[in-house]
């Protein structure tokens, strides 16, 4: 079999600015130009020796860091905007791409919900819906089919908190240590989800620098992209989000979104959920998790619930999940960065230079963003060597 | 266990986009309605004006009877924006005509919801210009 384009590119910078609830002296485009500096200070490449950058703030970076003419691909996602710049490089426009992205200064209103969580769509607006509400559809409807139970979900909440717990890097660092119980026993947002199975607010930025393999060469840290994909039913928040919506009765349904992406992901591979050591999950709400692991193939249709409650998600469980934090508690800086975040995470894992939870040995690392409430998720497999 | 009642007026209203319109003068006249392709049946999450399944451009407002069951629900504590009165219930409904939409349970508590329970509609004003169509539990089963 040919290899997949995409395993002729590596990831050799990463970076993460400082992640605080407010970072008062920032906004989103200043912080996410100290994501790229850092990155590209990680991969030891000069802004000249940049030939294209992809991201919310593409344009901004390129006269900042006074490149010159420079191929430029606006991109407001995460793990999209990764494949981009990606495809610039397999398609030989650039060798060498900047990735970047960051929010401050964007949540001020703290009576009402972040603003990124609440859409003005005229079918939507008058119910009161935000994200938690959207995504809280899709859980319930699992609970309803699988019997999923609100133990599980929390599982899942104290595990990744717990993990961002340890991490001095974490915007919540020392906050616990959670049990199941603190999870149940805090506030309610929006059924079945309390306040601690959703994500946190907070500001920050990062960045990623991808070349190509022959520049990749001259790189100690370079980590290697096996497969991905993406996928998206639609707009996000415009529409019920149903699980069984199935636009072609032949396709997997809006609750299984992500299965097409992950299959396409271990196709080009040539790898099984079994060969992959961490997974660093996107986590907006503790439900995700439990509905990637089936989705991605970890465990069967409906079984996520009793996987997390084995124990499997734990740092030294069969799948490590989220090993950083996440958005519960790490970080989650609004739009796009912390879905980059997740891939950051990955290729530490691989570099093995995770300060807390680093798994042992990872050679195979599966990210992921999205969520169903939203109708899309993308998929990324990391790799050590190069296939 | 609380009473689940329709939002008062001054909540962030709907926007009616130029698609949608016959479905928001359906709404202030007291009318359900719903798009369906009059060539091949289909029923789109969303205003179209050309079938995604078929191509026709034969797409018509339908009138809805108003009636379904609670495919999905949450109760939500904590408000998207203040003017939303706590707790409040958006809820997805399976219509009887073939169709999932979104809305609120209005006319029951917070325990007496659920999965798979006959529902019909109900409208409330919101302003001038939008009525919002809710769901509340059907007396007949």
């Amino acid at each position: 079999m040919t290899a997949h384009p995409f395993q002729d590119v590596a990831i050799v910078g990463v970076y993460n600015t400082v992640q605080a609830k407010r970072l008062p002296d920032h906004d989103a485009e200043s912080i996410a130009l100290e994501g790229a500096i850092g990155a590209l200070e990680d991969a030891g490449i000069a802004p000249s020796e940049v030939d294209g950058v992809v991201g919310q703030f593409a344009a901004e970076a390129i006269v900042e860091l006074a490149m010159g003419a420079r191929t430029r691909r606006p991109n407001m996602l995460g793990i999209p905007a990764l494949l981009d710049a990606a495809a610039l490089i397999t398609t030989r426009q650039c060798s060498v791409v900047l990735l970047a992205a960051g929010g401050a200064s964007m949540y001020t209103d703290r009576t009402a919900t972040a603003p990124w969580t609440r859409p003005a769509n005229e079918f939507v607006a008058g119910y009161g819906l935000f994200t938690a509400a959207e995504f809280a559809l899709m859980a319930r409807r699992h609970m309803i089919d699988h019997g999923t139970t609100p133990e599980q979900l929390a599982t899942v909440a104290a595990t990744i908190r717990n993990n961002g717990h340890d991490n001095p890097e974490a915007v919540h660092f020392g906050r616990g240590p959670f049990t199941v119980r603190d999870v149940l026993d805090s506030r309610m947002v929006a059924e079945p989800f309390h306040l601690l199975d959703c994500a946190i607010t907070s500001e920050g930025g990062c960045g990623i620098v991808l070349a190509s393999a022959e520049r990749a060469s001259q790189n100690n840290g370079a980590v290697w992209i096996l497969g991905a994909g993406s996928d998206c039913l639609g707009p996000s928040y415009t529409f019920a989000p149903v699980w069984d919506f199935r636009p072609r009765d032949d396709e997997d349904p809006a609750g299984r979104v992500g299965a097409r992406a992950a299959r396409s992901a271990f196709r080009a591979a040539g790898l099984t959920a079994d060969d992959v050591n961490v997974a660093e999950l996107y986590d907006p709400f503790s439900f995700e998790i439990i509905r990637q692991l089936e989705v991605f193939g970890f465990c069967n249709e409906g079984e996520g619930g009793s996987f997390v409650e084995e124990g499997n998600i734990a740092p030294r469980g069969s799948i490590p999940v989220t090993t950083d934090g996440g958005t519960m508690s790490y970080s989650h800086p609004g739009i796009a960065a912390q879905q980059l975040q997740r891939v950051i995470r990955g290729v530490e894992q691989l570099r093995g230079t995770c300060a807390t939870h680093q798994v042992e040995g990872a050679e195979v690392v599966i990210c992921s963003n999205g969520g169903s409430g939203a109708l899309f998720t993308d998929v990324v497999l990391l790799g050590k060597h190069r296939p | 266990m609380t009473m689940l009642e329709p939002q008062p007026a001054g909540i962030p209203a709907p926007r009616p986009s130029v698609r949608a319109m016959p479905y928001w003068e359906g709404c202030r006249a007291g009318e359900l309605r719903y798009q369906r392709c009059a060539s091949c049946g289909y029923i789109g999450p969303r205003p179209f004006t050309v079938c995604g399944r078929c191509g026709s451009n034969d797409v018509s407002w339908e009138r809805s009877l108003g009636k379904g069951r609670l495919y999905s629900w949450t109760i939500v504590w904590r408000p998207q924006h203040p003017s939303f009165v706590v707790p409040y219930s958006p809820a997805v409904i399976e219509m009887d005509e073939g169709y999932w939409m979104m809305s609120a349970m209005v006319g029951c508590t917070t325990d007496d919801l659920v999965a798979g329970m006959r529902v019909t509609v109900e409208f409330h004003e919101v302003s001038d210009e939008i009525t919002l169509p809710y769901f509340r539990p059907a007396s007949e089963h």
